[in-house]
């Protein structure tokens, strides 16, 4: 069920690209680019155009009204493109052991996934997987960071 | 915090007489003991004897118990294997016990002959004789040494001649690069080997308690799974290869089944306990619970399970039967906790716990009482007994800056009753330690 390709890494960095000293990304999903060479249907297109992520409050794996507008928009967007194939990471902040964070972050992705599936997108489109605290957006040892870090992020895989 | 505690040291020599030690607030006197050259006859000898003494004062000393009285005090400097101490002189410098050795080649390789003395009651409590193929297991000798001496004064199992499997970490820390590394438990850099080449992210090892088998988890095309490592064949193999992540391994005792977290897919992706028979390949549920249930530990009987879960609302420590019946809370204090592992002497749980801004880890008993914290920091994670039940290892981990500075995670060894902490080194940052059992 989940085959998920190597695409990680190159994903993580574009979104870094992308992100980089954004204090408010989900604020940037409504906020169209300025420049305007970003082909449809890329990760780019749904970064800048709908919103990669969501964010999730300390030790919940709930969807805020926020990242649900933000989910509703991918959903709209993946019906848009629909040879585009996602995967789904779920991510916690340093202040939990790995393990629980594992737990955590699975359970992150899996809210995403879910709500996704249930606003239509088929399952066969999706995967997701948890990378618990083990792979921060933002270094640091604070609420600033932590906040960002609490979310799940969905990557264009094909 | 600690009261003064009386705690007797038995001998198990002869007389059966007992040595009474005070600890107060915790603190043991560390015991003087001389540790005499290592005599060889020739260059080759000379240097393994060296090598032989270094470990085995190191490996003394560290244990916070003894400590190695100065060379430079010896009035004696005879070999003492074959003939007996003048014990006036090493009463004079105030060593309770004495040990000499000496290194010789022979048809069969290296030999090591030892006499350890009881100085105050001038007699010999221990000699051994040992013989070795070549030099590469001289630092298992030293190591085994270092368990018969410890052994036969403190009356404690040894811990020595064991290693510690831990995940080596380097690079950016949102890049983070990890790799599983084993060491002699004294972190000496010869011991050092990396088992991973980094490719995969992998995450938590624990030593199976009697086998050479490590548990882990592994991000093998980014699918996080739990596998086993065959550390004489290098061979790497999944626990149950189906959908949906399998995590926070753990061997039961007899090393014939894992427990871990399994998040089915079609259990909303929340984690359960599972149990994994690794000869049939069968698993079992143990936990049914909305919460996330992870991290469980084995007692060493294998009757009972710690786990750590958010069923009542934020994560605690639980107890249940080996077949899930029976689940009780036993964490008592404030804050969130973690990381329960079921000491191998069975008395005590340790944990972390997260409270007021930082991480703690203590012990419990196993009913949750007399709850004491041994170390404090900002983050501290997965503490590991030490085969004898008397000292754990954890990880420590510093504050992180946006700049991407920070974040330095070391490996440290502590005495139970809070002393005597210290950092066993490793040439990368390094994490999630695990102690293998005895060799």
């Amino acid at each position: 069920m989940l085959i998920v390709a190597g695409f990680f890494l190159a994903s993580c960095a574009a979104t870094k690209t992308e992100q980089g000293g954004d204090s408010d990304a989900a604020s940037a999903s409504t906020t169209s680019s300025s420049g305007g060479e970003i082909t449809a249907g890329t990760q780019e297109d749904l970064i800048v155009n709908v919103g990669d992520r969501v964010f999730f409050e300390f030790d919940s794996s709930e969807l805020t009204v926020d990242a649900q507008a933000t989910l509703d928009a991918q959903a709209a967007w993946l019906m848009q493109y629909p040879d585009t194939n996602i995967t789904v990471e779920g991510h916690a902040d340093e202040r939990g052991t790995r393990e629980y964070n594992l737990a955590l972050g699975d359970k992150r992705a899996f809210s995403v996934y879910s709500y996704l599936a249930q606003a239509g997108i088929d399952t066969n489109r999706m995967e997701y997987v948890s990378w618990g605290k083990e792979r921060p957006e933002v270094i640091g040892s604070d609420e600033t960071a932590y906040s960002q870090n609490r979310r799940g992020v969905t990557l264009v895989s094909n | 915090m600690i009261k003064k505690i009386l705690i007797i040291l038995f001998f198990s020599f002869n007389a059966n007489s007992a040595l009474e030690v005070t600890i107060a607030q915790g603190k043991v006197e560390p015991t003087p003991i001389a540790i005499t050259q290592i005599f060889g006859a020739d260059s080759d000898t000379a240097r393994y004897g060296n090598t032989l003494r270094l470990i085995i004062s190191n490996n003394l000393t560290n244990s916070g118990l003894f400590y190695t009285v100065n060379e430079d005090l010896y009035i004696q400097s005879d070999n003492l294997v074959e003939k007996v101490p003048r014990f006036e002189d090493w009463k004079l410098i105030k060593a309770q016990f004495l040990l000499s050795a000496d290194v010789s080649k022979t048809d069969k390789g290296i030999r090591l002959r030892m006499r350890l003395y009881d100085v105050f009651n001038a007699k010999e409590i221990e000699k051994l004789q040992l013989t070795i193929p070549d030099e590469n297991l001289i630092r298992r000798v030293g190591h085994t040494v270092s368990d018969i001496v410890y052994e036969r004064i403190t009356g404690e199992t040894g811990y020595f001649d064991t290693r510690i499997v831990y995940v080596s970490e380097i690079g950016p820390l949102d890049q983070r690069v990890k790799r599983l590394a084993i060491m002699d438990q004294d972190g000496h850099l010869d011991s050092h080997q990396f088992l991973t080449d980094g490719k995969n992210m992998v995450l938590t090892p624990r030593f199976a308690p009697n086998k050479q088998l490590i548990t882990y988890m592994e991000y093998k095309n980014n699918l996080p799974r739990v596998y086993i490592y065959n550390l004489k064949t290098g061979e790497r193999e999944i626990v149950g290869d189906f959908p949906g992540m399998t995590f926070a391994p753990r061997f039961s005792p007899d090393s014939q089944s894992v427990v871990m977290s399994f998040s089915d897919p079609n259990n909303a992706a929340n984690s359960e306990i599972y149990l994994m028979d690794l000869n049939t390949r069968s698993r079992s549920r143990l936990t049914n619970d909305s919460g996330i249930d992870t991290s469980p530990s084995f007692s060493p009987d294998g009757e009972k399970i710690v786990f750590n879960s958010d069923r009542g609302g934020s994560p605690q420590l639980f107890i249940m039967d080996k077949n899930g019946d029976n689940i009780k809370r036993i964490s008592k204090g404030k804050g969130v906790y973690g990381n329960p592992v079921w000491s191998p002497r069975g008395d005590l749980i340790a944990f972390t716990k997260l409270t007021q801004g930082n991480f703690h880890i203590g012990v419990m008993d196993v009913n949750g009482n007399n709850e004491r914290v041994i170390v404090r920091d900002f983050a501290l994670e997965s503490p590991a007994w030490s085969p004898n039940g008397r000292y754990l290892i954890f990880h420590r981990q510093k504050r992180s800056n946006l700049d991407g500075t920070g974040g330095e995670v070391t490996i440290h060894f502590i005495d139970i009753t809070g002393y005597n902490e210290r950092v066993i080194p490793t040439p990368r940052d390094g994490s999630d330690p695990a102690w293998s059992p005895l060799l």
